[in-house]
């Protein structure tokens, strides 16, 4: 059979269409959102540099398997509502991967324009898709009304990972509860990652769409705390998953640590974020951004803790150990903190800090690092040079080096394997307990939301697979 | 939903609120504490368990309204619910067992402190609490503490009950190297570190409970972090009771004024808008 004909004819010669953003100077004083997503005709434009692989290397590297090519292809054809059905087939997340995804790593690495030319934006197509089909997406529900009857399955922590586990399970008619232990839903999406990266609304949105197919969200609920494990298997769970996420933030371990005005970004954005600080004082939860910030770290957390401090007006400085090239954020989030002003220090590590006499940071010693030879993580290591120690004059600080696995379960299920902190689990997500699941954060540490949502998905399969054998 | 279930008035600004929590009730143990958020504009505040009932699945709760999110709590009334409420959180207070143990506290504190003498009691501990109050009229609960323990005395700064002074005072006064064995102090910063130096050479094992700033309460900011021997630890997690002759009180003293400015501006915010409506 002859391919069928596209109506229109590919050119991948075509500039990549720019993503419009806020004027960094409009940036300053508010929290919306920077990045305003494609118009309609870059959109079409963009969707039609998109070849129509007759093999898709891109839906292979999306570790969600979204048919990327078919959804761009009414995406070119101006149908952003057929757009949204297709991508739906696999994520009803499509406005937070949109935003969110580090698809330079995943499906737009793969792409086959990228060879020659720019990779299509597939992350930003996917957004548009999301934000065209917005309103109608209670619509949009596969078996929409109809109340899941299965097996009860329970999902800990409300991240990435158990959303997308939580989608999979409902469309095969379980009945599935999420657990979570803070009073806001959504993991790292609604405490860490800033509304001027993804506005709440989305976030919402495409939660209630998980309220709507019939998953009951429980807030307030700490596993190993406000119940156990075998608590939940006694009230009808038959199968556990465990997403709760690396929440537990590392500290930089130097003298002055516990000095007023340093936070850890999880404290730092927590703040911010889940308490919106950044209205106080209409909404009760304060913080203190001072005159000049220091950002130690040069991950997602560094990147929004330094962008939130601008907003502050804060002069900021970001402090990392290695190069530009060495940072983990995505690509878009560190060219934005660029336009934002925000300063970059590199191969440099804090030593000390020092305070006032009430006892508030003041200021950071620092020593200058060079490049070695590479470390566990693949990147060169840093290694100090002596003697070449220099001051920064600072009043507040935020250290963004890292998060370990939530401990909360764990503690309370010494039963449960684990390796410094993370929870072991087989090919499948299964733990050494008998029908509990672990996957995102928890298993790998610090990772991305998309890889998390790759192991709630298997795990969501083994659970399928254990409950109706 | 967390209903409450009663409220009742125990002294000027400290109110007693019963709220039903099923779950936190059959779990919880004394030492314990939850996260409270009165309204959905609110701070999330720790706050001590401090009685439950298992058949009306409800715990208790004794707050002192002092700042912006207590006064909210307690503008609540029976009938109300609260918009968060989560726990169990912290450890367990340690008990031991055939102790002459001491409990000190002050203020609300005396709330926070009656399950942790109830418990040592009910682990066969002889037990002494010494307990503060500004004046006659702010002491609480006087009747709950002397049915959970052996002795019971009263120490006012003004001196119209019992003790004239402090706590920490009357223990000096009455009290001598060997009467106890083991101690339990809940109050003020002031009067947990005067506790502890106090009897840091009396050879008695004595645990605060502290209080820093708090924001999630489940370990994930490290803000209530305090120094203890020469550790870090995490009071929501680790705590909140240490070895009181270990902590940092002055770090901690500080960390605690970090937002006093924001927290009275809070307040008079609050106040303005309470003109306007
Ligand atoms: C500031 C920041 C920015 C980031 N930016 C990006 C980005 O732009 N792109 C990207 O791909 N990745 C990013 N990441 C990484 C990404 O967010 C995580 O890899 C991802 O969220 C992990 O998902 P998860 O489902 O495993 O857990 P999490 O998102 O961490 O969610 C875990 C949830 O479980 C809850 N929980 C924990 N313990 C319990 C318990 N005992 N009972 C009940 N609930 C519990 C927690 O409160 C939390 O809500 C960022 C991370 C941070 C910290
Ligand atoms: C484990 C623990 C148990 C507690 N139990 C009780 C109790 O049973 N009854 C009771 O009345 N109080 C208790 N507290 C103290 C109570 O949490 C604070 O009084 C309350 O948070 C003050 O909030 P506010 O907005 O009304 O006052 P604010 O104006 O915000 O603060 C007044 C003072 O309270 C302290 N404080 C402020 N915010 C917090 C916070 N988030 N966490 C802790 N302290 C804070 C500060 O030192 C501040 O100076 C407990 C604290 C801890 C840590
Ligand atoms: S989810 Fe991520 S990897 Fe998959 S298509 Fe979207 S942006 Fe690409
Ligand atoms: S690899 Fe690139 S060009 Fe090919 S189908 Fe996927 S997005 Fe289109
Ligand atoms: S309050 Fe956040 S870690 Fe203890």
């Amino acid at each position: 059979m002859a391919p069928e004909k596209l109506p229109y004819k590919p050119n991948p010669r075509a500039p990549r269409a720019v993503l419009p953003v806020l004027e960094p100077r409009r940036r300053a004083s508010t929290p919306e959102e920077v990045a305003l997503g494609f118009t309609p005709e870059q959109a079409i434009a963009e969707a039609q540099r998109c070849l129509q692989c007759a093999k898709p290397e891109c839906v292979n590297a999306c570790p969600l398997h979204i048919d990327i090519k078919r959804f761009i292809r009414r995406l070119a054809e101006g149908d952003a509502v057929g757009a949204h059905e297709v991508i739906g087939e696999q994520s009803p997340f499509p406005g937070v991967c949109g935003r969110v995804c580090q698809h330079e790593l995943f499906c737009e690495d793969a792409c086959v324009t990228g060879k020659k030319w720019d990779p299509v934006a597939i992350g930003s197509l996917e957004r548009f898709a999301a934000d065209h089909a917005r309103l109608r997406a209670h619509e949009l529900s596969p078996n929409g009304s109809k109340k899941p009857q299965g097996p009860k399955v329970a999902l800990v922590g409300s991240g990435p990972a158990s959303l997308i586990a939580a989608y999979d399970l409902v469309r095969l008619h379980y009945r599935v509860t999420i657990f979570e232990a803070l009073h806001k839903l959504g993991g790292v999406l609604a405490y860490g990652i800033p509304n001027f990266r993804l506005p709440r609304e989305i976030l919402a949105e495409e939660i209630a769409r998980l309220q709507n197919l019939g998953v009951e969200f429980v807030p307030d609920f700490i596993v190993g705390k406000t119940a156990t494990i075998e608590d939940l298997f006694d009230e009808g769970y038959q199968a556990i998953f465990v997403g709760t996420g690396a929440g537990l933030p590392y500290l930089m371990g130097i003298p002055g640590e516990n000095l007023t005005g340093v936070y850890t970004a999880n404290e730092f954005l927590t703040r911010i974020n889940l308490m919106e600080a950044y209205k106080f004082p209409d909404v009760s939860t304060p913080v203190r951004v001072g005159k000049r910030t220091i950002v130690v770290g040069g991950g997602n957390s560094a990147m929004d803790a330094a962008r939130w401090a601008r907003r502050f007006g804060s002069e900021t400085i970001v402090l990392f150990r290695r190069g530009r090239a060495e940072m983990r954020a995505r690509l878009e989030e560190i060219e934005h903190a660029e336009e934002e002003e925000v300063q970059f220090h590199f191969l440099a590590a804090p030593v000390a800090l020092y305070g006032d006499e009430n006892g508030h940071v003041r200021e950071m010693e620092c020593i200058r690092m060079e490049l070695g030879e590479p470390d566990s993580s693949g990147r060169p290591s840093p290694v100090p040079i002596e003697g070449s120690n220099f001051r920064i004059m600072c009043d507040t600080v935020v250290a963004a080096i890292g998060q370990a696995p939530n401990p909360t379960l764990q503690k309370a299920t010494p039963q449960l394997i684990t390796k410094r902190g993370k929870i072991v689990v087989n090919e499948s997500g299964e733990t050494s307990l008998p029908r509990v699941y672990a996957g995102g954060d928890v298993v790998r540490g610090g990772s991305t939301v998309i890889l998390a949502m790759k192991d709630g998905r298997a795990a969501a399969e083994a659970i399928h697979e254990a409950l109706s054998s | 939903m967390n209903q409450i279930l009663a409220k009742r008035p125990l002294a000027p600004e400290v109110t007693l609120f019963e709220i039903e929590a099923p779950r936190i009730q059959r779990r919880w143990q004394p030492g314990q504490f939850v996260m409270v958020r009165p309204l959905p504009t609110s701070e999330r505040i720790p706050l001590t368990l401090v009685t439950s009932d298992a058949v009306r699945q409800s715990v208790t709760i004794v707050v002192q309204a002092i700042g912006k999110t207590t006064k909210e709590l307690a503008a609540l009334e029976a009938g109300d619910a609260v918009a968060d409420f989560v726990g169990p959180l912290g450890e367990a207070a340690s008990t031991t067992k055939g102790e002459r143990v001491v409990c000190m506290a002050g203020g609300v504190g005396v709330a926070e402190l009656l399950p942790v003498a109830k418990a040592f009691h009910d682990a066969s501990n002889h037990v002494t609490c010494l307990c503060g109050a500004r004046s006659d009229n702010y002491r609480i609960l006087d009747a709950e503490l002397r049915e959970a323990a052996d002795v019971v005395e009263w120490a006012t700064d003004d001196g119209s009950f019992g003790f004239h002074g402090n706590v920490v005072q009357m223990l000096l006064a009455r009290n001598k190297p060997g009467d106890f064995t083991v101690g339990h102090v809940i109050g003020p910063i002031p009067m947990m570190k005067a506790a502890a130096e106090a009897t840091r050479s009396w050879g008695l094992k004595l645990y605060a409970s502290l209080n820093p700033v708090m924001i999630d309460g489940t370990g994930m900011c490290v803000g209530c972090r305090v120094t203890v021997g020469s550790e870090v630890k995490f009071a929501c997690v680790d705590g909140p009771e240490f070895d009181a002759h270990l902590v940092d009180f002055d770090e901690l003293a500080r960390r605690n004024r970090a937002y006093r400015d924001m927290e009275q501006e809070a307040l008079q915010h609050q106040c303005r808008l309470q003109k306007v409506e």
